[in-house]
């Protein structure tokens, strides 16, 4: 090697990257020209793990999968578990799912710009949107009792209804984060050295994007219209009036304007769902073992498409669970967005990207 | 001589007839002869010089340490919450702080240069303190007035990249490598705009000594109207300089963990941290100093406490700046050094040129 090349291992223990993975770059001066993701230190066979629970005991272990939105994980365990055990949610749970899931985004979002905060080095933006996303836990903390692991859905349904005036705080709090998340954005967009930062950085056409099978708000900033919501319509989404944000530009920044919008429309989509949900029932009851089959369910999780694949062998316990992480495909592309871009460029690519190791490595 | 000098010489000259006269109650020849050298003139003079470096050094450090505190208060303000809360008005959390690193383990990497190593962080170190020394509180409270006493401290403060580059290096880690080269390249770049604006100061005052400086703009006027572009060129130079958000890339924690220091543990760690926050304290000293009239003000409060407002007061806008903006690249700060800040120094400079040969000042 070249006296003015070296490997950099960024990780496991890095302050850039949230989370216990490896980025291996080369550096020639201070640009990229190699980049090699490494993960699985975080492995914890929760595919395996899984086959030796009952189909209720994966419903809190689902939580587990990500820290950061547990609720949309929790959910497509249970919406996949319903089809296998050929089941379906009663219309209000149904409504309320949409409506949380929503919120979940929220948070998520949320969490992913405290991230890019701080990887980019503004800890004002980092509190900022840790002081907006206490508004959602709030919110989420008063329906299912827990801030992080909701353990919320349920076979069949969800384990609650909403509590007493819940629709009213809904909708103050999102008032309220409306008028603020003006606030952030303008913390952002009018901030040369954050465009500076962010602006023709980790460029990726749709093409390329697809070819890599990324999904998610880095996908639709390629300029690919694809959301699982509208392609593919879960639960009560066809109902729900919202738009699917794009961004042509497919660098850093539209990746960052994709979710920032991505937040406004669940905004809509929680208003609606709150304002349209039926009464009724929440929750159907299950069997306790699933006919012989399989069920293969995909969702639109705030970090791309994610997938689960259920072999039953008519027992109590699913013979086989495959879970298809978004940030594990989205991460396996991330070497031709580095390849030519600076070192400094590392924590503003790599942290748009929303890397959640708990999902990735399972 | 500052009235300090004179008030500590005359202490010390009498600490040391004190000390003579216990001496000679011993009636020991030798010692008798002793006591008597020691009330000659150079002795009472190291001693008393050894005393103003000491007072200063003290107050110095009190006032950078009250420059983390104010920024860790500020900061909280900016970020909607409330900052640190250790003791009175969280005044302590800098002594909590100081005592935990002092009890770290000193850790060496093996394969470090060792001897490097070690010296390196004690000459970044040396060379902030000797900072202290040249910059005055007022006219009568200040270690040295040299003609070329704004020279000096700018010269000082150029021998800090060597200890960084030496201290990256011996570290033996790519890191501390990176952040090393990046010091060196980011404090070249910007300190060509940073004297580029002094020469400016130096043409209209005439003068290169911070008392010759206040002087005249007590006399004139205050330099930041005059030279606003100056000032402005000055204050990002000064930023740059004290290697602060967004120009904090030689330790970039996102991706160079704590780039050049990433090596250096327990208290060496710390005086580090806390010598970019003395760097910071007398930038913003040196920027009061050049544009905002020094120790000038009524007379209703002492001149240290203007100056020491006006240097808070500047500190402040640092804090704004780093709450506002995000690091910015490498190659964009030696961009923004070469490109803008240099056009703009030399703009700065002829604008001070003209005026002084039009005879405005």
């Amino acid at each position: 090697m070249p006296s003015d090349e070296m490997w950099i291992n960024m990780g496991p223990q890095h302050p850039f990257n949230h989370g216990l993975w490896n980025l291996r770059v080369k550096l020639k001066g201070e640009t990229i020209t190699q980049a090699e993701p490494i993960i699985g230190y975080l492995h914890r066979g929760w595919e395996k793990m899984v086959e030796n629970r009952t189909y209720s005991q994966i419903v809190p272990l689902a939580d587990r999968l990500c820290y950061g939105s547990s609720l949309s994980w929790n959910h497509l365990y249970c919406l996949t578990a319903e089809k296998l055990f050929g089941i379906e949610a009663p219309e209000r749970a149904k409504y309320i799912r949409v409506a949380v899931l929503e919120l979940q985004r929220i948070t998520s979002h949320l969490t992913w710009l405290m991230a890019v905060g701080t990887d980019l080095g503004s800890y004002t933006i980092m509190t900022w949107s840790i002081r907006e996303r206490e508004l959602f836990l709030d919110l989420l903390c008063k329906l299912s009792g827990a801030r992080m692991t909701y353990n919320y859905c349920r076979i069949g349904g969800v384990r609650n209804d909403f509590p007493e005036n819940y629709e009213r705080d809904v909708n103050r709090t999102l008032d309220e984060f409306e008028r603020r998340l003006r606030d952030l954005e303008s913390l952002m967009d009018e901030n040369e050295p954050f465009l500076m930062r962010t602006v023709g950085i980790g460029k990726m056409d749709g093409k390329t994007a697809m070819n890599l099978g990324l999904t998610g708000p880095i996908m639709r900033a390629s300029g690919v219209d694809m959301d699982l919501r509208r392609l593919d319509p879960y639960e009560v989404y066809e109902d729900m009036k919202f738009e699917i944000c794009t961004h042509t530009d497919g660098d850093v920044y539209a990746r960052y304007r994709v979710r920032m919008d991505e937040m406004r429309e669940s905004m809509k989509i929680v208003r609606q769902a709150m304002a349209e949900a039926p009464s009724g029932p929440i929750r159907v009851k299950a069997p306790r073992c699933p006919p012989k089959g399989n069920a293969v369910c995909h969702v639109e999780d705030p970090r791309g498409e994610s997938l689960m694949y259920m072999v039953s062998d008519g027992t109590e316990r699913p013979y086989r669970l495959k879970v298809r992480s978004p940030n594990f495909v989205n991460l396996s592309a991330s070497p031709p967005m580095l390849l030519g871009f600076k070192i400094s460029d590392v924590p503003a690519i790599m942290g748009v990207m929303d890397m959640c190791i708990g999902e990735t490595d399972r | 001589m500052s009235n300090l000098y004179i008030e500590l010489t005359n202490f010390t000259e009498w600490l040391l007839g004190l000390v003579a006269a216990l001496l000679d109650w011993t009636k020991l020849g030798f010692l008798s002869d002793f006591g008597d050298w020691l009330q000659t003139a150079p002795v009472v003079d190291f001693v008393s010089t050894l005393l103003v470096a000491v007072i200063f050094l003290i107050t110095a450090m009190m006032f950078g340490l009250c420059f983390i505190w104010q920024e860790r208060k500020t900061l909280g303000r900016f970020m909607d919450r409330r900052g640190t809360q250790v003791g009175f008005l969280g005044f302590f959390q800098n002594f909590a702080d100081g005592i935990k690193v002092i009890l770290k383990e000193h850790i060496v990497p093996k394969d470090s240069d060792h001897l490097l190593f070690e010296l390196a962080i004690f000459a970044y170190l040396a060379s902030t303190f000797m900072l202290f020394g040249c910059i005055p509180y007022s006219d009568n409270f200040y270690v040295i007035d040299v003609d070329l006493a704004v020279l000096l401290g700018i010269a000082i403060f150029a021998f800090g990249p060597f200890s960084i580059l030496i201290g990256g290096w011996s570290s033996n880690n790519k890191f501390t490598l990176i952040g090393g080269m990046r010091a060196a390249a980011q404090l070249i770049a910007l300190e060509i705009p940073l004297l580029l604006c002094i020469v400016s100061v130096a043409v209209l005052t005439g003068d290169l000594s911070f008392v010759g400086v206040v002087t005249w703009q007590e006399e004139n006027i205050w330099l930041i109207v005059p030279l606003c572009i100056g000032a402005l060129t000055f204050f990002i130079a000064a930023i740059g300089e004290s290697e602060r958000i967004p120009f904090d890339l030689p330790e970039a924690e996102a991706e160079l963990v704590e780039g050049w220091a990433t090596e250096y543990g327990d208290v060496r760690w710390g005086l580090q941290m806390a010598s970019d926050y003395f760097r910071a304290y007398i930038l913003c000293g040196l920027f009061t100093m050049l544009f905002l009239g020094g120790w000038a003000g009524p007379e209703f409060i002492w001149a240290e406490a203007w100056y020491l407002s006006k240097t808070f007061i500047v500190f402040f806008f640092f804090i704004w700046v780093r709450a506002a903006t995000v690091r910015i690249r490498t190659d964009q700060i030696l961009k923004l050094g070469w490109r803008r800040l240099l056009p703009l120094a030399v703009v700065n400079l002829l604008i001070a040129v003209a005026l002084k040969v039009a005879g405005v000042f």
